[in-house]
Formats: C-alpha cells, sequence, structure tokens
C-alpha cells in the first residue's frame, strides 16, 4: 500500500471509503508469527508458531487462557493483545461473580469487537494491533471466533492468522468439513500440522509451536483451557512424522459439495489492492 | 431522631439533599412457600397484598415466570418487586434477542439478585423484599432441579424447600418433617397446601386466595387462584364470649 493524504487519521475517510489506519493495523497483525485456530462440536484447538527475537532471549507468548473455558491466540503487536487478554480475562471473571457462570464465548467475543471498534472511531486513539482467535465454550458447544483491529468479528470452523497463514488456511481448507465430527485428537494433530505449513521447510519441534484445547468431556463437565506440554507435543509430531513416512493413506476429497457449504469457511486471499480489503 | 439520623447519612452517602431511600414497606405480600418435587419446583403463595394492617388488594400475582427455565416469588415491598421484575425484563430480553443458544438459568439469575440485593443493602436503600428463586435447567448431569432464596440484606441460601416471612416459622417445620425428594405433583400440592392453611389460619396477613406455580423441563404453569377449605366449627368458638366478665 502506498501512503497517501488520508491516512493520517483513524477518523479520515479517503474518498473511496476506507480508513486507512484500520488497515495498516491490519497489516500489523500479518507481520506476527502464525496463529492457528480449529473446533469440532465438542472442543477448540488454539496453535501458535514460537518465535524468538534472538537466540538469547525466550520466544514471545501468543496463547493466553482468559477463564476456564475460554482462551486466545494474538498475532501482531504483542503488547496491545496482553492488554486485551487482561480485558478478557476480567470480563470474564466480572460476569462469573455476578451470575456465578461462565460468560458465553459468543458474547466475549462481540465485547472485545466493540472495544476495539471505539479505537476506529476516537481521533485520540488507534486501533489495537494484534489479531486475537479467540476460543471457547457455551451451551451449544465449542466455537472458535476471529476479533480483528476494524472491530469486525466473525464465527469460524477453522482459521489461520500471522505471516505465511496462507499456507495454513490452504491446508484446512482442505479438510475443514470434517472437523466437526473430530476427536480432540485429530483436532491437535491437524493444528500441528497447518503450523508445520508456516514454518516452511522449519522442522517442526515441541520447542517451536504452542498448542492449547479447551472442550466439553463426554460426561458433560468442562475440560478446562490448558496447554499442551512440551514432551506430549513432541510425542505427537513424531508419532505424525511416523505415519508419514508410511504409504500415505486417501486423503480425503471435498466430495460432499451438495449440502449447502457451511458459512464459516476460511475466506479467499485477499483481493486487489485497490479494492477496501476484507477483514482478514 | 434515629430516623432523621439515618437519613442525614444517607443524604450524605446519597451525594446531597433530596435523596430518597427505602425506610419502611407499604405495601406488602406475605409469605412464599416453595419445595423441590420429583419433575421440578413448586411455589405457592396467597393473592393478597396489604397496605399496614389493611389488607387492601386481593387479587395481586405474586409469582412470575422469569425467561424459559424459572419462577420467582416474592414477599415485602410489592413496587420493588415490581421494579426487580423490570430488571429481570431486561436481562433476559437481551438473552431473548441474542438468539444464540444461550439463557439465564436459575441459578445466574439467583446469583444475579443477591449481587443487586447485597449492593442495594450497602448503599442503604434496600429491596424491600424476599425473594424465591426456583427452576429446571439442563445441565451436565441432565436436567438440574435450582431453588434458593435471597432477602433484603442480601442473605441467600439454597435448599430444597424455602419459605418467607412468616411461612419460616410455621411452614419450614412442616417442610423438614415432611419433605421427600421424590415427590409426585399431586403430593408436592398437598403438602404445600397443609402449609398454606396454617399460615391461613395463623398469619393475620393473610386470605384465603391462593396461586399454585409450577417449573419443569417443559416449563412453567402458574394456576389460576383457588380457595382452601377452613374449618371453624370448634366449640371454643361458638358463644366465644360466654361467661367473660362484663358481657352479656
Amino acid at each position: 500500500m502506498f501512503r497517501n493524504q488520508y491516512d493520517t487519521d483513524v477518523t479520515t475517510w479517503s474518498p473511496a471509503g476506507r480508513l486507512f489506519q484500520v488497515e495498516y493495523a491490519m497489516e500489523a497483525v500479518k507481520q506476527g508469527s502464525a496463529c492457528v485456530g480449529l473446533r469440532s462440536a465438542t472442543h477448540a484447538v488454539l496453535a501458535a508458531a514460537n518465535k524468538a527475537n534472538n537466540e538469547l532471549s525466550s520466544h514471545q507468548r501468543k496463547v493466553f487462557r482468559v477463564a476456564d473455558h475460554a482462551g486466545v491466540a494474538l498475532a501482531g503487536l504483542t503488547a496491545d493483545g496482553r492488554v486485551l487478554s487482561r480485558f478478557l480475562r476480567n470480563e470474564c471473571i466480572n460476569h462469573a461473580f455476578v451470575y456465578d457462570a461462565p460468560l458465553p464465548i459468543s458474547r466475549l467475543a462481540l465485547r472485545l469487537a466493540d472495544k476495539a471498534q471505539v479505537c476506529t472511531q476516537r481521533s485520540w486513539k488507534r486501533p489495537y494491533g494484534v489479531g486475537l482467535l479467540v476460543a471457547g465454550l457455551d451451551e451449544s458447544g465449542a466455537h472458535l471466533y476471529y476479533n480483528c483491529p476494524s472491530g469486525n468479528y466473525f464465527e469460524y470452523q477453522a482459521f489461520a492468522i500471522g505471516s505465511r497463514s496462507q499456507a495454513a488456511k490452504t491446508y484446512l481448507e482442505r479438510r475443514f468439513e470434517k472437523f466437526n465430527d473430530y476427536t480432540p485428537d485429530q483436532l491437535i494433530r491437524d493444528a500441528l500440522s497447518a503450523i508445520k505449513e508456516t514454518l516452511q521447510g522449519e522442522k517442526l519441534t515441541s520447542s517451536n509451536c504452542t498448542i492449547a484445547i479447551v472442550g466439553t468431556k463426554e460426561d458433560g463437565t468442562v475440560e478446562p483451557f490448558s496447554m499442551i506440554d512440551s514432551q506430549r507435543i513432541q510425542e505427537i509430531i513424531d508419532s505424525m512424522e511416523a505415519a508419514d513416512e508410511a504409504p500415505p493413506a486417501d486423503v480425503p476429497m471435498q466430495e460432499e459439495g451438495g449440502d449447502a457449504p457451511p458459512a464459516d469457511a476460511p475466506p479467499a486471499d485477499a483481493p486487489a489492492a485497490d479494492a477496501a480489503p476484507m477483514d482478514i | 431522631m434515629d430516623g432523621s439520623h439515618a437519613n442525614a447519612a444517607a443524604a450524605a452517602a446519597g451525594g446531597g439533599e433530596g435523596t430518597q431511600r427505602t425506610l419502611n414497606p407499604y405495601v406488602t405480600g406475605n409469605s412464599v412457600i416453595a419445595m423441590k418435587y420429583k419433575d421440578g419446583v413448586i411455589m405457592a403463595c396467597d393473592t393478597g397484598a396489604s397496605y399496614g394492617s389493611t389488607l387492601r388488594y386481593k387479587s395481586v400475582e405474586r409469582i412470575k415466570a422469569v425467561g424459559k427455565h424459572s419462577l420467582i416469588g416474592a414477599s415485602g415491598e410489592f413496587s420493588d418487586f415490581q421494579e426487580i421484575l423490570r430488571y429481570l425484563d431486561e436481562l433476559t430480553l437481551s438473552d431473548h434477542m441474542w438468539d444464540d443458544g444461550n439463557s439465564l438459568g436459575p441459578k445466574e439469575i439467583h446469583a444475579y439478585l443477591t449481587r443487586v440485593m447485597y449492593n442495594r443493602r450497602n448503599k442503604f436503600d434496600p429491596l424491600w423484599n424476599s425473594l424465591v428463586l426456583g427452576g429446571v435447567k439442563k445441565g451436565p448431569k441432565g436436567d438440574e432441579k435450582y431453588l434458593g432464596m435471597v432477602n433484603m440484606i442480601g442473605t441467600h441460601f439454597e435448599e430444597n424447600h424455602i419459605a418467607t416471612g412468616f411461612g419460616n416459622h410455621m411452614a419450614v417445620p412442616i417442610l423438614r418433617g415432611e419433605w421427600r425428594e421424590d415427590l409426585t405433583f399431586e403430593e408436592a400440592v398437598k403438602l404445600i397446601e397443609k402449609c398454606l392453611l396454617v399460615l391461613l389460619y395463623r398469619d393475620r396477613s393473610s386470605i384465603n386466595k391462593f396461586q399454585i406455580a409450577k417449573i419443569t423441563t417443559e416449563g412453567s404453569t402458574i394456576y389460576p387462584p383457588y380457595a382452601l377449605k377452613t374449618n371453624w366449627g370448634f366449640a371454643a368458638f361458638e358463644n366465644p364470649s360466654q361467661g367473660a366478665v362484663g358481657t352479656w
């Protein structure tokens, strides 16, 4: 994108009807390292590629627990993400205090989106430079939302954000129709495979990815949002590689196009630079 | 003296002259009785509201449905109950508009009301009620029955059977003796009528016009008002003043 005379202020429209500052904020999301989210009817999984600034430092934390029934993975300005995670935790705690029940994930995503929207309509503020994959539970099962710096949010069966996320999205697009019936284990495996796609050749190990899961167990109780420990991740990665070396099994093609395609399919890549981009 | 002292304190707390707060109740309902039974929760009370010692209103509905899963019954200041119903209306309406499969169950409403009552008490401006919250909602272990109470000072608890006001003294002992987990609806009605009858005889603010309500997974039903049979045919009631000094 080129600089122009309408991009100084978030409260200035361009003649084409765009808010450039908001779009630039969405660019910041694309700079962050990749995050992937997917869900079945009962469980939701978040995964992130760990990036360390240099060999001496630890990697940036990208996956946060927000409540027992909810968590986020973020890409972009992690400082903004930290502040928003604190906001989300507060909202969940306040709701639980008044109503003695978990805040339904859809309503949490809405509050986050409303907060982000405020920053797109005040001259003394700037949009948050972070995109969040919000995963959690409510009465109707597991849900995954993507919250954008623009204040928009959508529900997804699976999604990926951050740099080289298109590779992960392509991987997920081929498989998402089966996700609703996946076991938690299958979700974790596909999440790791999707993250692997974003590493572009670099070897996937338990030290360069983080993965977390939340869901409803068979008996109806909540399996709280928690990170999977690195030893278990390494075991899963090893078993995936062993399966890869075996003769490839039939990759299920998307035959069932007859039924109405799910409205929450991951959208196509960004259109030409002239048109106002959708929130991705 | 005490009243004006409290008033001044309230004015200071409320931030100036002309702050109004509830000092006494005016139009009041008396006891509400409720208990869990096999299929859900049953709740009953009379349909009277007193103005001091006058039985002013005789067709007042003191039990209302809240959302899909709950019933609320109130004793105490009736206008405060109406205010609480407005708050609950806002809650259930926003739930309904979301239309996302999530709804407030009895436990959530009870927790919410506890916060409201306790916070008002701390401002020295209470909602002068004892509220009974009952309902049934699907949980991880199937349909879960819920029954709880919260009063004007924010005291709240959950129990298998609840009674407010005079019911605390007259109905609760009966319920403690005779309540069982697996009461059928008919048995529960009989037990509740036993309690209502005791209150009718002994609580001077009660009237002989009752409403029973129940809530199950299917939903709530508030039955039309009816009266209980009373028996006044005791020898001591005939010619009560016979032999008394100064009568003829």
